[in-house]
């Protein structure tokens, strides 16, 4: 290769090694604001702040929807499989909101650990199935959905 | 091979090879485009959670897929002007910003269409959302630092910097779901593994994937063409061509 152009080809090269480097630093710095939300064990571990505007997110426990006859008020766990907090929301929730489930609430934790939520958002994950299939699974005793903790880093 | 490297920089060269390729490349992208399209919009079957509503995929991912990709190869083609200074490098990057530009918007716009049904909002600004509108903003800075400099040498070496620049932002993107916590579910294709839904759902989401690049390239060479035609119009196969009525 031309040396003029080895030259320049060294001096892109540095350009781009020390730009990822600084980006790097930059997002690692700022990793806390940019996750989205805290999850269950770190809200029980005292790392999210209380009577501020957070997000909690995580996977609806099973068995743990609590519904008011009367109003829209609404009660359940979210879950890590690691550690729970329970939610409290009063509004319409979204279609895909169901146990087992993935969701995103924002809200305040109160002094005694209750997350008080007034926005509730559910999270999808990336496994599409047939209805045929999911039902099919369901009758072989294996849920639909990706649960279970092997699958609870990514999949809620 | 560096012979063919340096033949693949005269515009005249290209144009040739363009213009053989051209056709085939619609013929084979409409085909797989229809497809994929029609196979994943109407006959693969629902999904058991959101219905009928996850079928914006087939044309959410093939967008979003491509958008990125298209930064990659504007990136290639910066290191090229920047270090061979090659004219043709510099063409694609400009003929193909603008439609990357509409690509990441298609992605953006159905995502949100989708959103709106699926998580209950239209738009949040978690990690892979935000990053994907901040290369919006870099098509759009890539076609007005072009647009805003009279000089053409000038204009592709600044050109090539904003983008060589705004490449970083493509891992952040890839990988934002993983790194951080999101609200938009993981990457629904993984080179290393297998797909998370049966082969009736991503067959045609892959053929609607390969259709799109191929109209990709199809619309690449023709944007290309005009604009070496425009750099090139003082020279003399320019004319010749342009008097033997062919363009």
């Amino acid at each position: 290769m031309h040396p003029i152009r080895k030259k320049r080809l060294t001096i892109v090269l540095f350009l781009l090694a020390g730009l990822s480097i600084a980006v790097g630093l930059i997002t690692y710095a700022l990793r806390q604001n940019i996750n989205l939300f805290y999850d269950p064990s770190q809200i029980a571990a005292g790392e999210a702040p209380v009577d501020v505007r957070i997000r909690a997110g995580g996977m609806v426990e099973e068995g743990s929807v609590e519904r008011d006859t009367e109003t829209l008020k609404v009660m359940f766990r979210v879950t890590d499989f690691n550690a729970s907090v329970p939610v409290e929301y009063e509004g319409i929730l979204p279609d895909l909101f169901a146990e087992g489930q993935g969701v995103v609430a924002m809200g305040r934790l109160d002094g005694n650990g209750r997350f008080v939520a007034d926005q509730v958002l559910a999270k999808h994950d990336e496994n599409y199935m047939p209805p045929e299939v999911a039902e099919a699974l369901k009758k072989a005793g294996k849920s639909a959905t990706n649960t279970g903790p092997e699958g609870s880093a990514t999949t809620y | 091979m560096w012979q063919f490297f340096h033949k693949l920089g005269s515009p005249k060269w290209f144009f040739g090879i363009a213009n053989r390729l051209m056709p085939w490349l619609l013929a084979a992208a409409l085909l797989l485009l229809a497809a994929g399209l029609v196979w994943g919009l109407f006959f693969a079957p629902k999904d058991y959670l959101q219905g009928n509503s996850y079928r914006i995929i087939f044309i959410h991912v093939p967008s979003a897929f491509l958008a990125q990709s298209v930064y990659i190869m504007m990136a290639v083609a910066a290191v090229v002007t920047l270090v061979w200074r090659m004219k043709l490098a510099d063409v694609f990057v400009k003929a193909v910003a603008p439609v990357g530009l509409l690509l990441t918007f298609l992605a953006l716009f159905t995502g949100a269409v989708w959103g709106k049904p699926t998580w209950g909002t239209w738009w949040i600004w978690d990690a892979r959302l935000t990053s994907m509108l901040i290369l919006l903003f870099l098509y759009g800075g890539v076609i007005a630092l072009d647009r805003s400099i009279s000089d053409e040498k000038s204009a592709a070496r600044a050109v090539a910097v904003l983008v060589l620049v705004g490449v970083v932002n493509i891992p952040i993107i890839k990988y934002s779901v993983e790194w951080w916590n999101t609200l938009h579910q993981p990457a629904t294709f993984k080179l290393t593994e297998k797909p998370s839904m049966p082969a009736e759902m991503w067959v045609p989401l892959l053929l609607s994937v390969l259709g799109l690049y191929l109209l990709f390239g199809w619309l690449a060479c023709l944007r290309m063409k005009t604009e070496i035609l425009v750099r090139e119009q003082r020279t003399r196969w320019v004319r010749e061509y342009i008097s033997a009525g062919r363009a």
